[in-house]
């Protein structure tokens, strides 16, 4: 059976929506908000802007990161800037152009009235990011600069050097420090959230278990948010950090919140490609270069191997250039990631595997100079010869796509909460605001205007009705869950097996490249769902993980987070087998325009799918209740490049 | 490559830790360090030997976790950079390579090569911010900054906590790290009405977990993988000594 959801979009004008639901929400008065107590399950943008502007406003909070720090989320590895409407530029930007560029780059696949609210806020985060401190990029006048961004025809992106998402993390963890100082947020670093304890319904508390002692514990809360980040690594190789994980969104999951579009994966063209088994993890190269590289294969597989320097000009394919002459080398993330698989999986990349495209600053420099590319690149130039020991003045770069971001996540109402009553959902942990497709600097936006602008609005219109009602640590659910927690933790060290975690979780992730990674079709899909179950069952009677639950075991916690991406990956192909249309980074290979661009069907799928657990048994068949997408404002169209 | 690594192996703070010797075998020039590390503890699993701890996350150096010294040396050979940026193409094939947690009483051993730096959250507590309520902001281009003054703030905020500079020191002071969350903040017109309060609370904090004085050794310059300059401490120095004397004036 299908279910229809109610996302609670307030009525009247879409610019209006967001006035009017603050005017008429429930308030928690000041003298009351020290009666709550907020659990805030992760510390990154999303995360510590929530925990700090909660215990601002008085209410107490726990926050709980799995760092040693608070300062270490991984949004501090957010490169490129965040968007805004200011229209400092006085090149015509406003709300409502950031509101469908965000629409339209999502590929018409998110919620209208959430993505206009997150424009109109975009304004409100620069100013509290500058008064806190944050170090922009400014002209020589003393006002702030900008620079322009894919999916848009105005310079809105602010930008600290190339280090935006740290300099905007710093001032979310100064801001929580401030509070912790004061005593309005207990910090609890190196502390894992292993189970979301449900009471009557509502979502009441978590379970944890300390990393470096490993102590189980309960702690209960009038409401729990969940800020916990993406989910990328179930590819095992992505740009994520390699704690990232999907443990306490899909714990929240089986205990009854929905999961929403989990097969929308943003796969960034730009990263440095896999040079063996033994990486551990990718990293990205900015799009930026792009602008001034050029990327070709040579044109018949026989040359793949020959140097660059040996492949002559007429045997070289400028394929981005020759099947988009428009937008050239700046064809968006999802067509030229696509592309740059078509060339591979013909048997044209290069280098090791031959995964990769070459990206070529040849003609740049011959053009330009060689000091004005080390002007504008040079420190991606220096990553890149780090990691790979070449030097890119010299031979081209090599690149490949690479999992970066993950636009699905637990459903959210317009209050992000999910549809367990009292557990809310933040940044990239929820599916709210970027569709299908995740346009460049909007991340960033999208966690703070979560945190500093949002929740503490829509989290006292829940409480208002809350109040004495917080159930005791002791209450029997929280004593239920934490068994639970303890049975599967000594289930893992119990297996004793051969294999190690990596060798499972590598498999995992070649598996969903494969066939839930850039291109996914019907047929590729089942098998997945059919390998799927096997290697969990690999996974549980034959992993090793070595020590003891009581001590720090970092086996042992990699290992739970493993466990779960087994069991997500399957949720995940679901999800990609049900959308049977193309959408954004969703590219199934049967619905495609005559010149390979993703064909949508709005017809039928115009819609939120968004899944409900059914039970261990039932795990590649979850209910799946659909949220239709009415678009009041914008014109549904086909996105093209040529 | 081959390699011969010393590890410290230590059960927990509370026990004696000591240096242990591992060989690692066809490593390809291409791996990471912190990838090695991920190689040998596969191959300690398989002889059902407890894998070594060590922290890193995000392994692009920017979060600041990983804090390993190799051959003494906090992050390693190849500055600028963090230990997860340095690959094993700069070593010597067949080298003997020590590596240890940073060494610093501040810093207590947690296990292994995973070590307790919450000391520096702790400075930042003591006043590394700007009170700044969510809501009450002005808008953002209402008070200019010259350029000058934002990118030598930048050049300071850069700072990713990893806790070497002081690793590194001979005093352990961690004094580079301190100065540049103070410098950051006090060249920006947003950070002057605490300008004074932050100063001296932050110092007294640095002071009171355990940290020692700068004596000019620059070491910390050397290993600081975001290349924030130790002229940042002459800067706290001043911010300090103008704080005292506003302070002893009154104001």
């Amino acid at each position: 059976m299908i279910g229809t959801l109610d996302p609670k979009v307030p009525p009247g004008p879409l610019d209006q929506k967001w006035r009017s639901h603050r005017d008429h929400s429930r308030l928690v008065s000041p003298n009351n908000r020290r009666k709550f107590e907020i659990i805030v399950v992760g510390s990154g943008l999303a995360g510590a802007s929530a925990a700090a502007t909660l215990g601002e406003l008085g209410y107490r909070v726990k926050c709980f990161c799995f760092q040693d720090s608070p300062r270490r989320a991984h949004s501090i590895a957010a490169q490129g800037g965040i968007n805004a409407a200011k229209n400092y530029q006085n090149d015509g930007d406003s709300v409502y152009r950031l509101f469908y560029d965000t629409i339209k780059g999502g590929d018409f696949r998110s919620r209208e009235a959430n993505v206009y609210r997150l424009a109109e806020i975009s304004n409100h985060i620069i100013d509290q990011c500058v008064a806190q401190g944050v170090p922009f990029a400014r002209e020589y006048g003393g006002l702030l600069a900008n620079r322009s961004f894919g999916g848009a025809q105005v310079s809105r992106t602010f930008y600290a050097r190339g280090q935006t998402g740290q300099q905007l993390l710093l001032g979310c963890y100064q801001a929580l420090c401030r509070q912790l100082a004061a005593g309005t947020v207990q910090m609890f670093p190196y502390t894992e959230m292993l189970d979301l304890v449900v009471v009557d319904g509502q979502a009441n508390g978590i379970i944890t278990r300390s990393l470096r002692s490993g102590k189980i514990d309960r702690h209960a809360g009038d409401a729990v948010v969940l800020a916990t980040g993406g989910y990328g690594n179930v590819f095992y190789l992505s740009t994520n950090a390699r704690g990232s994980n999907v443990t306490a969104t899909y714990r929240a999951y089986k205990r009854g919140a929905l999961f929403a579009n989990p097969s929308f994966t943003q796969i960034h063209p730009t990263c440095i490609p896999v040079s063996g088994e033994h990486q551990a993890k990718l990293t990205l190269m900015s799009e930026s270069l792009r602008n001034d590289g050029r990327v070709w294969v040579p044109t018949r597989k026989g040359d793949r191997d020959k140097p660059p320097g040996a492949i002559p000009e007429q045997d070289r394919d400028y394929y981005l250039e020759r099947k988009y002459p428009s937008y050239g080398n700046l064809a968006p993330r999802d067509i030229s990631s696509r592309a740059a698989k078509e060339v591979c999986d013909e048997g044209r990349g290069v280098g090791p595997g031959g995964r990769g495209v070459y990206l070529d600053f040849a003609d740049a420099i011959k053009r330009l100079g060689e000091d004005t590319i080390r002007e504008r690149y040079g420190n991606l130039f220096e990553v890149y010869e780090k990691i790979t020991g070449e030097d890119a003045y010299e031979v081209p770069m090599r690149i490949y796509p690479a999992v970066h971001y993950t636009m699905g996540g637990l459903w959210v109402d317009y209050d992000l909460m999910s549809n367990v009553p009292g557990l809310f959902a933040l940044g990239e942990a929820n599916f709210s605001d970027h569709g299908a497709n995740r346009l460049g600097a909007s991340a960033l936006m999208q966690g703070l205007a979560d945190g500093y602008f949002i929740l503490p609005y829509t989290l006292p219109n829940y409480l208002a009705g809350q109040m004495g009602k917080r159930p005791s640590p002791d209450a029997p659910e929280f004593q239920k869950t934490e068994g639970e927690v303890r049975a599967r933790i000594k289930k893992i060290l119990g297996v004793n097996g051969k294999r190690s975690l990596d060798s499972l979780h590598r498999e995992l992730g070649l598996l969903l490249w494969d066939k839930c990674g850039m291109s996914r079709h019907a047929k590729g899909l089942r098998e997945a769902l059919a390998t799927i179950p096997k290697l969990r069952e690999e996974f549980w009677s034959n992993v090793r993980v070595l020590g003891d639950g009581e001590d720090f075991n970092q086996s042992l916690e990699r290992a739970g987070r493993v466990a779960d991406f087994l069991e997500f990956a399957e949720l995940m192909c679901a999800d990609a087998l049900e959308r049977d249309e193309s959408a954004g980074a969703h590219f199934r290979e049967e619905h495609q325009t005559p010149d390979g661009e993703a064909l949508r069907d709005d017809e039928n799928h115009a819609a939120v799918f968004a899944w409900e657990f059914q039970g261990d048994g039932q795990l590649a068949s979850p209910k799946l209740h659909r949220e239709p997408l009415h678009f009041e404002t914008v014109h549904l169209t086909q996105r093209s490049y040529k | 490559m081959n390699f011969l690594l010393r590890v410290w192996r230590q059960k927990n703070r509370q026990s004696r830790g000591k240096l242990v010797d591992y060989e690692v075998h066809d490593i390809s020039p291409n791996t990471s360090f912190l990838e090695m590390l991920d190689i040998l503890n596969e191959n300690l699993l398989r002889r059902g030997e407890e894998p070594i701890a060590f922290d890193s996350d995000c392994r692009e150096g920017i979060c600041g976790t990983c804090s390993l010294a190799i051959n003494g040396e906090a992050h390693g050979p190849d500055h600028p950079g963090a230990v997860c940026e340095l690959y094993m193409r700069k070593f010597r094939d067949g080298a003997t390579i020590t590596v240890e947690p940073f060494r610093l009483g501040a810093f207590p051993i947690v296990k292994d090569l995973v070590i307790d730096r919450s000391a520096l959250d702790r400075v930042v507590q003591a006043g590394g911010f700007i009170s700044a309520r969510a809501g009450s902001a002005p808008e953002a281009n209402a008070i200019p900054i010259p350029k000058h003054d934002a990118d030598l703030a930048m050049e300071a905020a850069a700072c990713i906590g990893c806790g070497a500079c002081a690793a590194a020191c001979p005093n352990g002071s961690a004094m580079l790290f301190t100065a540049a969350k103070v410098s950051h903040l006090a060249l920006l017109p947003q950070g002057h009405p605490e300008r004074d309060s932050r100063v001296l609370n932050i110092v007294q904090v640095m002071d009171a977990e355990g940290f020692g004085n700068c004596t000019n050794t620059y070491e910390c310059e050397a290993v600081c993988p975001a290349e924030i300059s130790a002229s940042f401490i002459a800067k706290l120095n001043r911010e300090y000594a103008r704080a005292r004397f506003r302070r002893s004036m009154g104001q």
